[in-house]
């Protein structure tokens, strides 16, 4: 069949399943600042869902596809090193504060200046937002259909893609045509290791604001290897609006925020002793709590 | 008016929990911003469903019956509702965050370029200022972000309807009237649905029944990572059978492969509100906490004397489960009735 050109979303997010005592402040909040940042767990179960898809179909490309302050490109380099074909990493002042919709517009621009493709793959959601949102909405922007909950690409043909979906309560086989978007959900299989060989190739892959304090020998580097360059766009180089993107182009609003802090209850502590225990029973017995 | 609309999942001919429950807020939402409730429901063989809506307190129930827009693929469902809502200009509208619901929400918010708010944990009507300018009775959208770490209130003062979905769980289900009948609208699927929309193809689908019903359950033995094997969990079980409750699990339980995934509760499981909770080996992360922190009593069973779940616990019992749970059910058989 013939080669498929799959663009990855991937989010680079801050840590925040693993929330440890060195990330938790004195007054019982997340220091936010403190949580390493990652390559979004979700969006990893997706990249190995394209992986699967290049190892079957021969000549598939593989371009990740991210938005986020100029660090991101880490998450891209780390694609890459997995089997990932290149990157771009859209970055602006402009972007900040975007919530789903705004931010579902500019990677869809993005696409759109990308060119053609046949599948879009994407992690479900994200650690930090949790909303889901994204795909879906990129979808419908780009007028292509969706399947999301995906966990298993089953079958792979020029006309059309067998997915199997992961719901409630059991699972769904669908069959779509592409161009298809879609996300893919953490029962999924994990991400394939760094490879090697990848990772010599690729280490030095730079966007253009990385490379800007470059040695001489860096520069005459990159030019020999055009694969070292990670394409940088701003909201110039994607034709977007502003006033779609940002607080301007959000239509949620964050009224308040408020962390969530670990409220001590005054409790009885007890021990194995039978003692303990009995009495315990004989309480909650006395007072209706069991039967 | 402006109206609220809550849009009704179907499963095997039924509306879903999480929609009845939606009812029921969206009900008194009405009643708060002086509006009414409306509800579509999108599927096939709907005849008599609106026995189902109409006791919530529904006004107008859409319905939209064909025998392809069942089981739920997004374009038709998102089609029917992006018209729906664009000619009956509604100013809430609430879905489920189910496996559908997240699927069709942001398609349609996206269509409509409003603003949509993804497992809200509370909905209230408030005021909201922005730049000198007062809005009155929106919709708060409060939710857990940063994996439950923040509780965000979240408004959608000018690109309307300000959209939410609701986990299940969340709110009550609360039968409004059973004598109430309100109005039943069919839509013409064809005006709503292009035929070529209609073009995923469902191949095969296992949904299980729920054989468990731990939302119910008024005494919950719950195991985490802890518990450190399923054959452990065998303990937890007995607990549970000895006292009448059911058995349920964390996430790290559930990943672990200790239970199955239909009893986890936390953020992204079940969300319960039994009258007692007992947490063996878990350590009571905040995504956890979310889904039993309104237990009206929980008991801790952890040898960690520091895990955050002891702080929340009305008793915590610092030992190890394999010895505290068989002898909380020798001490419970001797001394019920």
């Amino acid at each position: 069949m013939k080669a498929l050109k799959i663009i990855v979303l991937a989010k680079q997010v801050p840590d925040t399943r693993n929330v440890g005592k060195d990330a938790m402040k004195a007054d019982g909040t997340v220091n936010r600042a403190a949580l390493p940042a990652i390559f979004n767990p979700e969006d990893l179960n997706a990249l190995e869902q394209a992986l699967s898809i290049k190892d079957r179909v021969p000549g598939t490309t593989i371009t990740i596809l991210t938005m986020g302050p100029g660090r991101a490109a880490e998450i891209i380099r780390e694609g890459m090193y997995r089997g990932a074909d290149n990157g771009f990493l859209i970055t602006d002042r402009r972007f900040a504060g975007s919530d789903t919709l705004a931010t579902s517009y500019a990677i869809s621009q993005a696409v759109k200046k990308i060119g053609q493709f046949d599948l879009i793959i994407a992690g479900r959601q994200a650690i930090d937002g949790d909303t889901a949102q994204v795909g879906p909405q990129a979808a419908e922007k780009l007028g292509i259909n969706q399947v999301t909950y995906a966990e298993e690409i089953l079958d792979i043909n020029d006309k059309k893609i067998t997915i199997k979906r992961r719901l409630e309560r059991g699972i769904e086989i669908v069959a779509a045509a592409y161009p298809l978007l879609i996300t893919v959900h953490s029962s999924a299989a994990p991400c394939r290791a760094r490879n090697a060989k990848l990772l010599m190739k690729f280490k030095h892959a730079r966007t253009a604001s990385e490379t800007q304090n470059a040695t001489e020998d860096y520069i005459q580097m990159q030019s020999q290897r055009p694969y070292l360059n990670i394409e940088e766009w701003s909201v110039e180089d994607i034709n977007a609006d502003i006033n779609w993107l940002g607080l301007t182009g959000s239509p949620t609003k964050v009224k308040a925020i408020e962390n969530v802090v670990l409220q001590a209850k005054e409790s009885k502590v007890l021990n194995e002793s039978d003692f303990d225990i009995e009495s315990l029973m004989k309480e909650l017995i006395v007072n209706h709590t069991i039967g | 008016m402006k109206n609220i609309l809550v849009y009704c999942e179907i499963e095997d001919g039924s509306i879903i929990d999480v929609s009845l429950e939606l009812l029921s807020k969206g009900k008194k939402l009405a009643s708060d911003l002086q509006c009414q409730l409306e509800a579509v429901v999108i599927g096939s063989n709907l005849g008599g469903i609106e026995k189902q809506a109409f006791p919530y307190g529904v006004e107008t129930l859409y319905l939209a019956d064909h025998s392809k827009l069942y089981p739920f693929t997004t374009l038709p469902h998102a089609s029917i509702v992006c018209k729906l809502i664009q000619e009956q200009n509604h100013q809430v509208v609430l879905f489920g965050a189910t496996s559908v619901g997240r699927d069709l929400a942001p398609r349609v918010a996206s269509f409509l370029k409003c603003g949509l708010t993804a497992d809200c944990t509370s909905l209230v009507i408030g005021d909201y200022t922005e730049k000198g300018k007062e809005y009155k009775n929106l919709l708060y959208q409060i939710r857990p972000a940063f994996g439950g770490n923040i509780i965000a209130t979240i408004v959608n003062p000018e690109m309307h309807p300000q959209m939410a979905t609701v986990r299940e769980g969340v709110m009550k289900k609360e039968i409004f009237s059973n004598t109430h009948v309100g109005k039943i609208q069919t839509l013409d699927v064809q005006q709503y649905v292009k035929e070529e929309d209609f073009v995923i193809q469902i191949i095969e689908r296992h949904i299980e029944k729920s054989k468990i019903n731990i939302k119910g359950a008024q005494i919950i033995v719950a195991g985490g990572y802890g518990v450190g094997s399923k054959e452990n969990f065998k303990l937890l079980f007995d607990l549970a059978e000895v006292l009448g409750g059911e058995v349920g699990g964390s996430r790290a339980a559930v990943d672990a492969g200790y239970i199955v995934h239909e009893r986890q509760i936390g953020q992204t499981g079940i969300t319960v509100r039994p009258k007692l909770y007992i947490a063996c080996g878990i350590s009571g992360a905040v995504q956890h906490r979310a889904g039993m922190d309104q237990s009206s009593m929980i008991i801790s069973i952890n040898t960690d004397s520091k895990a955050p779940i002891n702080q929340i616990a009305d008793y915590a019992i610092i030992g190890d489960i394999a010895t505290i749970v068989p002898k909380m059910i020798k001490y419970y058989k001797q001394n019920s009735k």
